[in-house]
């Protein structure tokens, strides 16, 4: 078994793997947004302090669960990069940094779309949705960083670095701004107190792992472009292209 | 040859840096006059009302020091980078670790001490009470060195690159936020007749947490970019 | 392990980006021998100095210095070896003098001021070592970057294009410190457009095509 595992680490073949995983994990994506939607926007009732616009949280929570998952898993996969020397990895954290910044954008826009109906406001400084906003410039800055380097080594290592160095802010970010946020007494986007209806938490999950499945799927089919671009030089890309 | 003790080289780093900057006085003034000009773009931007810019002042007075550092960041490695200096730093037999402390502790000398010194003035400008102005002064005194390390990470990650002091700071400023709410929050609550024992306590984490870590880190920044 | 003085290479690859620069390169050096790297513009030969110095990883392969792996010698093998790239590594600020002293200082090599000074007379910049450096001529630039090479004990020496805006006297300098380290069981590897040649010592050659 593990002398699979090697084999699938060399791009080439991975190029191939990934091109079959993708379906799998594609189209139970799709179905499981499907269901989610319908559940979340057609069956769960309505909440009783903020009516309708609450559905929002479908998008927003799933959104903002897999911006920072996905952050650590870029960490990891760089770190992994870094320390094994492996090109794939280095390439899996490239692909999932716009999946992960997009989510992160997603979670930023539906807090607004929240936020609006709720407090009258396109943006509040809530701790979360400003955690958010860091996270996000997290992103940016590796994928900045990434598109300044010309040579493909150097971007690998120095983004793979940074990107290790923000995963371990994140927790000390995230509490600086809960404590700023606590200081100054702002607002907080809560769900209301109430426990949530069974309906609600069913969609949020499915949504969840809808988006989970759905970052998968992307993330694979980016690497491959990017393996693609990367080794245009060797003989089997070139085979491919035919 | 030999290895020099680790004080010796970060001395001599130090000392180097120093004399360098020294025949080159515009760069650290200009660096103490940008921070000068953004603190009093705020009131030209938000209006002269007293009140208002006393509880704005210490926020104002560390966003312009982040800024200020920020600015000053590529000049960290950038000249050593050019001339070829730092290659030679780079294969000496000498702990690279060390040489990057001493490297940022004459950075911190040259664009973050001014500062401190410098922020009462600019305190007083905007009428902040005299209690604010020195718990603004140890804040700062604490925080301008992790924005020199923080940063020197980020130099050393962009160094060559178009874009130079962009490109940095969009790396850098996310991280140095904790740095900013503590340091500004020890003003706010000082201000508030709270006291700011708890901001210190984690600002100086932070300078430690730094300390420990960044020169390596730095110096890990540097072999990657410079293959 | 051998105490002579060798650097071995043994099917070394370099790659700029994705793209193989050469591979399968294989020679030793040892004390006494000069040895010219030749190649096109563009062919390498800037990267196969850095990656004897231990600044790139090869794709490929290995560089041994006394058998054993330079990245496992690392500051032991760099304090036998002195490296002069394209760039003079001299700060415009600081005079010749305060440049070859801290220089050296930084490589662990403490330089007495009157040392220094005898250094900097033989590289014939006599009545120019208290001079910022910055006003004087690329050549006697190059003159200053070059005296570090006589400061230390470095074994190997390690010269990307040595000669670059030297004029006739201070090639003919060069050459013969060139010599001297040879005799003095040192080794020298460098690139050069300049015809450079040490009376007596035939020169290896090593082409990178």
């Amino acid at each position: 078994m593990a002398i699979n595992w090697f084999k699938y680490s060399a791009p080439s073949t991975f190029y191939g793997l990934a091109g079959k995983l993708i379906p799998w994990f594609a189209w139970p994506a799709a179905i499981l947004f499907g269901i989610g939607f319908y559940i979340g926007f057609f069956v769960a009732p309505t909440d009783a302090v903020q009516s309708e616009a609450y559905r929002i949280i479908f998008i927003h929570v799933p959104a903002s669960i897999l911006s920072m998952f996905i952050y650590l898993i870029m960490a990891g996969y760089a770190a992994l990069g870094l320390i094994f020397k492996t090109r794939l990895s280095a390439m899996m954290a490239s692909a999932l940094a716009p999946t992960g910044a997009l989510f992160a954008f997603i979670s930023l826009w539906t807090g607004a779309l929240w936020g609006k109906p709720m407090w009258g406001a396109w943006w509040v400084w809530d701790a979360r949705l400003t955690s958010e906003l860091i996270l996000l410039f997290l992103y940016l800055g590796f994928i900045a960083l990434q598109a300044s380097i010309e040579d493909p080594r150097r971007a690998d290592r120095a983004s793979a670095l940074l990107a290790i160095i923000g995963s371990v802010n994140v927790p000390i970010i995230y509490y600086s701004v809960q404590w700023w946020n606590t200081l100054h007494q702002g607002s907080t986007i809560k769900f209301s107190g109430t426990s949530m209806h069974v309906a609600m938490q069913q969609s949020m999950f499915i949504m969840l792992v809808a988006c989970w499945l759905y970052a998968i799927a992307i993330a694979l089919a980016r690497v491959r472009s990017i393996i693609l671009e990367r080794e245009s030089n060797t003989q089997w890309v070139k085979e491919v292209r035919e | 040859m030999n290895r020099l003790s680790l004080i010796s080289l970060l001395w001599l780093v130090i000392r180097r840096d120093l004399l360098l900057a020294m025949r080159r006085r515009a760069d650290v003034l200009t660096t103490l006059i940008f921070f000068v000009m953004v603190v009093s773009l705020f009131p030209l931007g938000v209006g002269p009302e007293a009140e208002m810019l006393r509880k704005m002042a210490g926020g104002v007075l560390w966003v312009a020091a982040l800024l200020s550092s920020m600015l000053s960041l590529p000049r960290m490695f950038a000249a050593d980078h050019l001339d070829g200096t730092l290659e030679q730093m780079m294969l000496a037999p000498q702990s690279l670790t060390v040489m990057v402390l001493g490297k940022i502790t004459a950075h911190w000398m040259l664009s973050g001490l001014p500062l401190v010194l410098i922020a009462p003035v600019l305190g007083l400008q905007f009428d902040m009470p005299v209690a604010a102005i020195l718990t603004l002064m140890l804040a700062l005194l604490l925080g301008t060195p992790v924005l020199s390390m923080i940063g020197a990470v980020g130099a050393a990650l962009t160094l060559g690159l178009r874009g130079g002091g962009v490109l940095v700071s969009l790396l850098v400023l996310p991280l140095t936020i904790p740095v900013l709410i503590f340091g500004a929050g020890a003003v706010e609550a000082v201000n508030s007749g709270l006291d700011a024992v708890s901001n210190f306590a984690l600002l100086g984490a932070f300078l430690l947490f730094a300390l420990v870590f960044t020169p390596f880190v730095a110096a890990q920044a540097l072999r990657i970019s410079m293959e | 392990m051998q105490s002579e003085p060798i650097l071995e290479v043994s099917d070394l690859a370099c790659e700029r980006g994705e793209h193989r620069l050469f591979e399968g390169l294989n020679f030793a050096i040892s004390s006494g021998e000069l040895m010219r790297v030749q190649g096109e513009n563009g062919k390498g030969k800037t990267t196969l100095l850095r990656t004897l110095c231990g600044f790139v990883q090869p794709a490929q392969g290995s560089v041994r210095w006394q058998g054993r792996d330079i990245h496992e010698w690392d500051d032991q093998f760099h304090s036998q070896m002195c490296y002069l790239g394209h760039a003079n590594a001299i700060k415009d600020e600081l005079s010749a003098l305060e440049n070859l002293r801290i220089g050296a200082g930084l490589a662990g090599i403490g330089v007495s001021e009157s040392t220094a000074l005898e250094v900097l007379r033989r590289m014939g910049l006599r009545r120019k070592e208290h001079l910022p450096v910055r006003v004087l001529s690329q050549g006697q630039r190059r003159r200053v970057a070059l005296s570090r090479l006589l400061v230390g004990e470095a074994k190997l020496w390690i010269l990307d294009e040595p000669l670059t805006a030297l004029d006739v006297g201070a090639v003919t300098l060069m050459q013969e410190l060139i010599g001297e380290h040879l005799s003095d069981r040192g080794m020298v590897i460098f690139t050069t457009h300049q015809p450079l040649q040490v009376t007596g010592v035939e020169t290896r050659h090593l082409v990178l095509a």
